[in-house]
């Protein structure tokens, strides 16, 4: 049933790219179980604008988990305390009264911060750029059912093409890693026919890229996959991988 | 039909207009490509698509979003799925069958050209979007699976599982990204587009603010593509994204693009209902969910009441004492509907009492009996004889979980009610938007050079949009439509040279923009921007929502006048121009929804009929069905605007050649 809590915040306040950024207390009122946390920040930020105060700026759109926008860092979690959802689906029945809730953005030096919440996401494009993509141009395509695509194989790379690209992997990651989401387009390509013509070449030039935008290494820890709000698997890590070994030693391909 | 409205539709058999005026449209060659500039604003399925595909074509491309990346567009949160007459299910489809559907879906008030080309294309749709890495489901065989969808009895809708629009936008963005690799696309994310430059009468280009550090931009480009979706959310709450407005394609409005059919909006069936005053936005459940849930409420008044107070539970009602109304009403298409008339029918029972939540305003969606169904299919698949109730349940949830797991998770988290366990409580909300800029054949708006393309248009789904097809316009509108029918202004354009920035014509576009800002900034009234807007939204809900009538929609616009005289005399914008400014954004936005609140109502008013979404309570038959004159209101109403927020209507007649209209009739 509908509660309401009274909570205090500590958010990441930072008023652009140079500032230093420092934490600032709120309290927040009479908010319902059945509001989601970003209608809890519009609660807050109604508050801030009506004493003439800075409201706090955050990424969000959809509010329905598939834009992959929404990027707080809550409770030294991306997305929150709960499994599978982006903050924009986190509701306060998750917290309880008299909480005090801690909330940071992405903190990744490829991710700089815009400011407070709000980080700059764009090497994520830029790696897609470098080769997330099947080379096909508008008007050459086959009929769609010429080649038949094993259930399984489908099914898997949906699994990977789920990926919102929301970076929550990166923040998770004490090496600020950004494997999981270059890993889930590498696989969901590998996985289908036509993706094979660019396999190596592909899965090269995304490693090259996102090398280049200064993400760090992958060391197994698993925190990624676990923070992912849509449960991206490790899987598809080792499959880049074993595509990267193969295409470092294939002699035609850079 | 006015002379300033010219359709531009081909001559010739319907099926072969498309095909003719395709070989026959003027061409540039590929030099000439180099060196003409395309703007687009809006990265969705029509404006990824677009920019992909122009792209590779060879112009030069630039990308404007306000998202912080491409992929982040709303066509990300479409669900259920996209039609094409592929007829891989042998079921009889065809692209007349297609064509048929969505005009009489639509209630005869969309063009017949315009739906045929949209359903001839929509095969390649599926065809393209394969090539490009998209993971529609499969069966076991490995070949494309389809389901249902309202408005039809074939099956035609390609999906991947609740999830079809991210798929398709991510191919599309794919596409999108390969040519910003490679030079041919130029991205502008956290920009916003503020103002559409014309010169001598034609759009020359547009004015952006780099929303991070608020620098106004002036833009140079032969042609404008406005791809930036509907207007939903004038409303305030609906289905739509935070961020969707109008305000690219109400400023191109006011710069002298007519603005078609406003009062054409849907209003989904099948929504998450409001819990409260803090709701910011709805939450759709794919009409996917209609193939297998059941739609119903109790039969009798006292068992609504009681389940409103929490008396009793919704399984404590017994079979025969549900109502399921729209089995009962439209036994033809049963539960699949089109969105109008399921709409309709949940607000007529739940206005007689018969709602099940707090609010009174929610119906149910139940899964039970085909749990079981496919519970049995699969014991039998399994080889199990006789197999347990509780056996059954367990195998036919595993099926509903892999069909639509994604969408019942998002009910648990919103609710906190488990849908596997309770049928889920549903209730209609503003989902899309039918109206839009008027376009003509080539998509081009009445400013030669600037284009709508996607939502932002009104071109295709007449007074109702059914299930499925807005993927298949955006897509349509921008990998078939616009790479051909642009060659026939810019072949026309290949002498232009680009107009440098400091053309008086930007200089003052970028004032008016300017202007804007500082007076919003300079009111510092005492309410907030999101006041308003609520009050706006529920203003248009109330009297221009499901149900409309003279008396209110009179009420309606002027308590519109008063209230954007009242904004513009009391909002409180917080911050500054020069940096990052959510408020500000917001403030512009809802400036604008406030003048296209006004433009929704009067088009409701001087509409004497009811079609599709909208419903005159003056104009039904005696069995509440909505009653159509064609005699008077065969046409599209297209809204010049001038200066004060004064509008003349002009007519473009439509014609039908190759579909007797008739009743729209699902019974």
């Amino acid at each position: 049933m509908e509660k309401n809590l009274n909570l205090n915040l500590k958010v990441w306040r930072q008023k652009n790219a140079s500032d230093k950024g420092k934490f600032e207390e709120y309290k927040v009122n009479n908010i319902s179980t059945d509001m989601s946390f970003l209608e809890m920040f519009d609660v807050l930020n109604d508050k801030l604008v009506t004493e003439d105060k800075d409201p706090i700026a955050f990424d969000h759109d959809c509010r329905e988990g598939i834009c992959g926008s929404c990027s707080m860092f809550i409770n030294g979690q991306p997305h929150g305390p709960k499994q599978g959802v982006t903050t924009c689906q986190l509701h306060m029945r998750s917290f309880n009264d008299g909480d005090t809730i801690v909330v940071e953005p992405w903190r990744a030096s490829p991710f700089p911060v815009i400011k407070d919440l709000v980080v700059d996401r764009s090497a994520f494009d830029r790696i897609i750029s470098a080769g997330g993509f099947i080379s096909v141009n508008t008007g050459n395509a086959q009929d769609a059912n010429a080649i038949p695509i094993p259930k399984e194989n489908a099914d898997e790379a949906f699994a990977a093409a789920a990926c919102i690209g929301c970076g929550a992997c990166v923040a998770a990651c004490k090496n600020a890693s950004a494997m999981l989401f270059v890993s889930a387009k590498v696989s969901q390509f590998a996985l289908l026919p036509q993706g094979q013509p660019e396999r190596h070449q592909r899965v090269s030039e995304m490693v090259a890229q996102m090398d280049l935008e200064g993400f760090g290494a992958c060391t197994n820890t698993g925190a990624c996959s676990a923070e992912c709000p849509k449960g991206i698997s490790l899987t598809h890590i080792a499959r880049m991988n074993r595509d990267y070994l193969a295409a470092s030693l294939s002699s035609n391909e850079k | 039909m006015t002379s300033k409205l010219d359709s531009k539709i081909p001559e010739g058999n319907l099926e072969q207009k498309w095909t003719k005026y395709r070989s026959t449209v003027p061409l540039v060659n590929p030099a000439n490509k180099r060196s003409l500039e395309i703007i687009i604003v809006g990265s969705g399925l029509a404006g990824a698509s677009a920019a992909a595909s122009l792209a590779e074509l060879g112009y030069k491309v630039k990308v404007f979003c306000f998202q912080d990346s491409a992929r982040r567009a709303h066509s990300i949160a479409a669900q259920g799925g996209i039609n094409a007459a592929k007829n891989y299910q042998n079921d009889g489809d065809s692209t007349y069958r297609l064509f048929y559907d969505t005009i009489k879906g639509g209630d005869y008030r969309a063009r017949e050209a315009n739906v045929y080309r949209l359903a001839e294309v929509s095969a390649n749709i599926i065809d393209q979007s394969v090539a490009s890495g998209v993971p529609f489901a499969r069966e076991y065989g490995g070949l494309l699976s389809n389901r249902s969808f309202g408005g039809t009895q074939v099956q035609r809708t390609f999906y991947a599982a609740g999830q079809t629009g991210q798929q398709l936008l991510l191919g599309a963005y794919s596409g999108l990204q390969r040519q910003v690799g490679t030079g041919n696309v130029k991205m502008y994310a956290r920009h916003e587009m503020l103002e559409v430059v014309t010169i001598d009468g034609k759009c020359r280009g547009i004015i952006a603010r780099d929303l991070t550090n608020g620098k106004l931009e002036r833009h140079f480009g032969h042609a404008v593509l406005l791809c930036s979706g509907g207007y939903g959310n004038v409303f305030f709450l609906s289905t739509n994204a935070m961020g969707s407005n109008v305000t690219a394609a109400w400023k191109a409005h006011k710069k002298g693009a007519m603005f078609a059919n406003p009062c054409f909006t849907q209003i989904h069936p099948t929504c998450i209902p409001v819990s409260g005053d803090h709701q910011s936005k709805l939450t759709l459940m794919s009409e996917s969910l209609r193939n297998d849930g059941r739609i119903w409420v109790p039969a009798k008044k006292e068992d609504a009441q009681a389940l409103r107070e929490g008396r009793i539970m919704p399984n404590d009602i017994k079979e025969e004492d549900r109502d399921y109304y729209l089995e009962r009403r439209y036994p033809a298409f049963g539960n699949l509907v089109p969105r109008d008339v399921a709409s309709r029918a949940a607000k007529e029972r739940c206005d007689a009492g018969y709602g099940v939540n707090k609010t009174g305003e929610a119906v149910f969606l139940d899964f039970a009996a085909n749990t079981l169904r496919y519970g049995k299919i699969e014991a039998n698949k399994k080889g199990i004889q006789n197999p347990s109730q509780e056996q059954i349940e367990s195998l036919g949830k595993a099926v509903v979980k892999e069909k639509y797991g994604n969408l019942f998770d998002m009910y648990e988290q919103i609710t906190g009610v488990n849908p596997y366990e309770q049928p889920m409580m549903i209730y209609p909300a503003v989902h899309y938007t039918m109206g839009g800029l008027w376009v003509d054949y080539n998509l081009m708006t009445n400013i030669p050079g600037l284009y709508a393309l996607g939502e932002a248009n009104f071109s295709d789904h007449g007074a109702n949009r059914l299930g499925a097809s807005a993927l298949m316009q955006g897509l349509a509108d921008g990998y078939f439509v616009i790479p051909y029918t642009i060659g026939a202004y810019l072949s026309k354009e290949i002498m232009t040279k680009a107009i440098s920035t400091d053309h008086e014509a930007f200089v003052e576009a970028e004032k008016n923009v300017q202007d804007t800002i500082n007076r919003l900034l300079s009111i510092k009234g005492s309410k907030t921007v999101d006041y308003y807007h609520k009050k706006l939204g529920l203003i248009i809900w109330n009297q221009c929502g499901m149900a409309r009538n003279e008396a209110g929609l009179k009420q309606a616009i002027s308590d519109v006048q008063a209230l954007r005289e009242e904004f513009w005399s009391n909002v409180k914008v917080p911050g500054d121009a020069n940096s990052l400014n959510p408020e500000l954004e917001k403030a512009g936005r809802v400036a604008d929804f406030l003048e296209l609140g006004e433009l929704m109502c009067k088009d409701a008013l001087e509409r004497k009929e009811s079609c599709g979404g909208h419903f005159r309570e003056e104009y039904q038959t005696e069995e509440g069905e909505a009653l159509r004159d064609d005699e008077n209101y065969k046409y599209v109403a297209a809204w010049e605007y001038f200066a004060g927020n004064k509008w003349e209507l002009h007519k473009e007649d439509l014609i039908y050649d190759n579909i007797k209209i008739a009743q729209r009739s699902y019974k």
